[in-house]
């Protein structure tokens, strides 16, 4: 329930957002949209906490802007590869161990780590990703894991955020 | 518009572009379909992104801005799902990437 209210109250702001315009009857249309909407998401089955997640929120606020900056660091890694005439890269593929509980810790993961430029991640099982990287310093970054500690951290939103948890194993195929 | 919102958004604009141009560079230099994929990556992030910021910082506090942070949210999370799908889909039929290191001056193979 206290999904499908924030899934309502969110489909409300974007209505408003996106028209601008706050006249009773746009605003009555606006409202039924929302209620209707909520309703067949509610038919679909679709309103839980894997399609909502409300109980993110807070900590994927932290989380982002660190996400950019590294977006932003590797951008200029790869750049700088691509511009160079020696291009210097170093394809490789990585085996890693995903330290989050659910699908959808999982899937902000491995978005996360095919956003940033210079590790993609290409296939998926269970919590073993298969990850292609471009050059050495992209690999080296994500074996540090610190992106998975800050996903996990993320995911136990309700946990001490001071204790990272064991760091993931990684194995290396040559 | 203040002086120092177009430094901003040229600033922005010039850089975003010269980073598409760079990813459009790799797809064509980098050796094979994995490797392109990051070359397209450069492109889906900061060149859209530093586009996009550019053009916030011209439309100033109104509904254009909030359209265009909604496409920047969208193309986050689009972006990613796409390109997995496309890796798993080269993964999945049959190809496979090549791997260690390369000095450049290699042809790229043609598969």
């Amino acid at each position: 329930m206290p999904h499908a209210l924030s899934l309502g109250l969110v489909l409300f702001v974007v209505w408003l957002l996106l028209s601008g315009i706050f006249e009773p009857l746009l605003l009555g249309l606006g409202v039924a949209s929302s209620i209707v909407v909520v309703y067949i998401a509610h038919r679909m089955d679709v309103i839980d906490r894997e399609g909502h997640p409300i109980h993110l929120t807070p900590r994927t606020l932290l989380y982002f802007p660190w996400l950019v900056w590294e977006i932003v660091k590797a951008n200029f890694d790869v750049a700088l590869a691509i511009v160079r005439p020696a291009m210097p890269i170093e394809p490789r593929l990585l085996h890693i161990k995903a330290g989050q509980k659910d699908d959808l810790g999982r899937v902000i993961y491995a978005n996360s780590i095919t956003l940033t430029p210079g590790t993609v991640t290409i296939a998926t099982e269970g919590s073993a990703f298969t990850i292609h990287a471009l050059t050495r310093g992209a690999a080296e970054g994500l074996e540090s894991g610190d992106m998975d500690r800050r996903v996990t951290a993320m995911e136990d939103a309700k946990m001490d955020a001071s204790d990272p948890g064991p760091a993931p194993s990684v194995e290396k195929e040559e | 518009m203040s002086l120092a919102a177009d430094i901003v958004t040229w600033t922005c604009i010039i850089t975003g572009s010269a980073l598409a141009l760079i990813g459009a560079l790799g797809m064509i230099r980098l050796p094979d379909t994995f490797a392109r994929m990051h070359a397209a990556g450069i492109i889906d992030t900061l060149g859209v992104g530093l586009i996009l910021v550019g053009l916030i910082f011209q439309a100033g506090w109104s509904a254009v801005t909030i359209k265009l942070l909604l496409i920047l949210v969208f193309i986050f999370i689009t972006s990613p799902t796409a390109t997995h799908a496309l890796a798993q889909a080269a993964l999945n039929g049959g190809l496979k990437p090549l791997l260690g290191k390369k000095d450049g001056k290699e042809k790229p193979s043609k598969t």
